[in-house]
């Protein structure tokens, strides 16, 4: 803890540095604020630049989005577009099935929506069950734990852009992967320009991205669990496999519902690694829908924002309630961390 | 050397061998190769020439083929180990090659050519790290550019965010005014909202302000975090109000107690802030992808899927360039990851 004091202060008083000066001339005239406004008509002042960018940057565009996505045309200036109401909606909605994309008027919407779906059940499932294992090993009385605890930490930090280029370098054709298929007497796969491989791809790259980020917090929940009751599972002589089952997850399911929304919120907007490990192709196949505001807003020809953002606040309705959700748990573990 | 085996397979508390012991070390290690071994073979990839990376199967470590200068030839030839018409093997240098055939001279007596079919020689080749994939990119590229905007981005937008963020908190956690509960809400709420969701008013707006195709553009809408200020505030809440007090009884001005006592006070939560905040702002892709036209404004990440994404992929320089994309990132990795591995063990933040 001290260490960590000291060099934060380091890096405080060096960011500090350069621009006391100008704290030094603000408080001038900020004295002169503060004697006509009051000691709280500065808690304004200091709000302000904050709530500023934060209303012209988020709260706005949050407000514009509901009115973009009831206009039409392609012009980026609001009063220049038309109002059509719904229509954007309902073109969206418009399906003959919603199983099938291509019985849709946006077809490339429902496949977006499909893949989505897909990747987000497939890809939260096997990160947790890969972030649930190494967090249990991590648990253990391992020799070097926070050596083998950075080890997996290291793609977090990674770059999507750097993610999706190193595993392109590794998956193209006659990439590592192949070349070690081919010594081991495997014929060489397309892992990217086939549909299934391609989709696999993403899912496990975005594993392999992530992975670090849930396991620590899976296993600062294993941490919490107090020892003595493994230590008295122990003396009862109870299978590991139940101690497992019978304490450890019961205990550890508050931090593995956040893990699990967690995942979800993050699994729905996928976009960087995988956009940039496949392009959305081969064909539509790895096409998301964050891909898909994107290129309806601005890449395509036929760009049509108006889609594209009601495509987004649809979007931005799941996100919602899987926050809801987080929350509520969030709450009812803080209520029983109270009881207890 | 039984002695040795025992030491390493010891457990404690004299346990024997469990087969989750075996599936754990398995684990760990492939882990390791797993998480490491990619970006290792980028790097090692990144120091190959354009021929060397277009071996199937590639070799581990990058090879040139041996040169040599030879008395009568301008250009320095390559060196071959060729098995001669007399059946004897030689090292020889090419002079020049007809299409199966290859014209071999000795280096040291260069007099006499023999000729050799392609298949009976072999390259000479030595470990040599081509360097050039990572200083051309700078002198006939915009990647110098590139990265220099991408510095520009991550410092600016980091002490922006420090600023305002930590002025925030401040008003949050040591005022009391009516409304404090609702801007809290408001600002947790931006949680839900992601960038992804924002894409396309976010354009509108930064167009009406004037901000499309500009540096500013891609700073100015990420600054106000949420988690920033959040992460700040519950760190402030812990600052002693006596201490505050004290200071406005010494006639301290608000703007001195924030700057003078709460900002020094509050420097491990800044420093965790300002970590995250350059890791965050030097990655950022969606939206300085979306932002920026012109390419002598590209940041390092939009730069590098550009130059990707063209047809003919120049790899050689592409690899070399990610792995400069990287350094920044492994240099936080390696000195203060226990910091970032602690802000997200407690806060839940990233």
């Amino acid at each position: 803890m001290t260490v960590q004091t000291t060099i934060g202060q380091k890096i405080g008083a060096a960011i500090a540095a350069p621009i006391s000066w100008l704290a030094a001339i603000v408080d001038a005239p900020l004295k002169l604020w503060q004697r006509a406004t009051g000691t709280n008509g500065m808690a304004a002042f200091f709000l302000a630049p904050n709530m500023l960018i934060f209303g012209i940057f988020v709260l706005a565009p949050f407000i514009i989005n509901f009115l973009y996505s009831t206009t039409s045309g392609n012009a980026f200036f609001l009063p220049d577009r038309n109002f059509v109401g719904a229509d954007q909606y309902r073109r969206l909605l418009e399906c003959g099935s919603y199983l099938d994309p291509s019985s849709c008027r946006e077809d490339l919407f429902w496949k977006a929506v499909h893949n989505t779906g897909l990747f987000v059940v497939l890809q939260v499932a096997l990160l947790v069950v890969v972030s649930m294992i190494t967090a249990l090993i991590l648990n253990r009385e391992i020799v070097g734990r926070s050596f083998w605890r950075a080890v997996f930490f290291f793609p977090v930090l990674l770059s999507p852009v750097v993610v999706g280029l190193i595993w392109r370098w590794i998956l193209q054709r006659q990439g590592l992967l192949n070349s070690m298929l081919y010594q081991f007497g495997y014929q060489p796969t397309e892992w990217l320009t086939d549909r299934f491989w391609a989709f696999a791809a993403g899912v496990t790259v975005s594993v392999w991205a992530h992975m670090g980020f849930f396991t620590l917090i899976l296993l600062a929940g294993l941490q919490a669990i107090p020892r003595d009751l493994y230590e008295a599972a122990e003396m009862d002589g109870t299978r590991p496999g139940r101690v497992f089952w019978r304490i450890t997850l019961p205990l550890l399911m508050p931090n593995l519902l956040v893990v699990i929304i967690l995942a979800l919120i993050r699994a729905v907007q996928i976009f960087d690694e995988v956009y940039v490990l496949t392009g959305g192709g081969p064909g539509t196949s790895t096409l998301f829908l964050t891909q898909y505001i994107y290129e309806v807003g601005f890449a395509s020809l036929l760009r049509n924002p108006g889609l594209a953002a009601a495509a987004s606040i649809l979007m931005g309705a799941v996100l919602v309630v899987l926050t809801l959700v987080q929350l509520q748990v969030g709450r009812r573990n803080e209520k029983k961390g109270a009881r207890e | 050397m039984s002695q040795v085996v025992a030491f390493l397979t010891r457990r404690r508390g004299g346990r024997g061998w469990h087969w989750t012991d075996i599936f754990m070390w398995a684990w760990l290690v492939g882990g390791l190769v797993l998480m490491f071994g990619p970006a290792l073979w980028l790097v090692l990839s990144s120091f190959k020439t354009p021929a060397q990376l277009a071996e199937f199967p590639p070799t581990l470590l990058p090879y040139a083929t041996e040169q040599v200068a030879v008395a009568g030839y301008d250009k320095p030839l390559n060196l071959f180990t060729a098995q001669l018409p007399d059946g004897t093997t030689r090292v020889m240098a090419e002079v020049r090659r007809v299409g199966t055939v290859s014209q071999l001279v000795d280096p040291k007596a260069p007099g006499e050519i023999f000729k050799v079919n392609i298949a009976d020689r072999q390259p000479v080749r030595e470990i040599r790290f081509a360097t050039e994939n990572y200083t051309q990119p700078f002198e006939h590229f915009d990647f110098l550019q590139y990265l220099k905007n991408s510095v520009f981005v991550t410092v600016v937008a980091t002490l922006i965010t420090l600023l305002t963020n930590s002025m925030a908190a401040f008003a949050l956690s040591k005022y009391e005014f009516r409304g404090r509960n609702l801007v809290l809400l408001l600002i947790v709420g931006t949680l839900m909202v992601p960038l992804s969701v924002l894409l396309v008013p976010l354009y509108s707006v930064i167009s009406a302000v004037g901000l499309f195709d500009s540096l500013w553009g891609v700073i100015l809408p990420t600054v106000a975090t949420p988690t920033g200020v959040f992460l700040l505030r519950q760190y402030m809440l812990t600052i002693p109000d006596e201490l505050i007090d004290a200071a406005r009884m010494d006639n301290a001005s608000e703007w001195q107690i924030y700057w003078r006592i709460v900002l020094p006070l509050a420097a491990p939560a800044l420093a965790v802030l300002a970590i995250f905040s350059v890791v965050w702002r030097w990655n950022d892709f969606l939206w300085p992808l979306v932002v920026l036209s012109r390419k002598e404004l590209y940041t390092l990440q939009v730069g590098l899927n550009t130059y990707a994404g063209e047809l003919n992929v120049q790899w050689h320089f592409i690899l070399a360039m990610t792995v400069v994309t990287m350094i920044p990132v492994v240099l936080v990795f390696i000195f203060l990851q226990r910091y970032i591995t602690a802000g997200i063990a407690g806060t839940g933040l990233k």
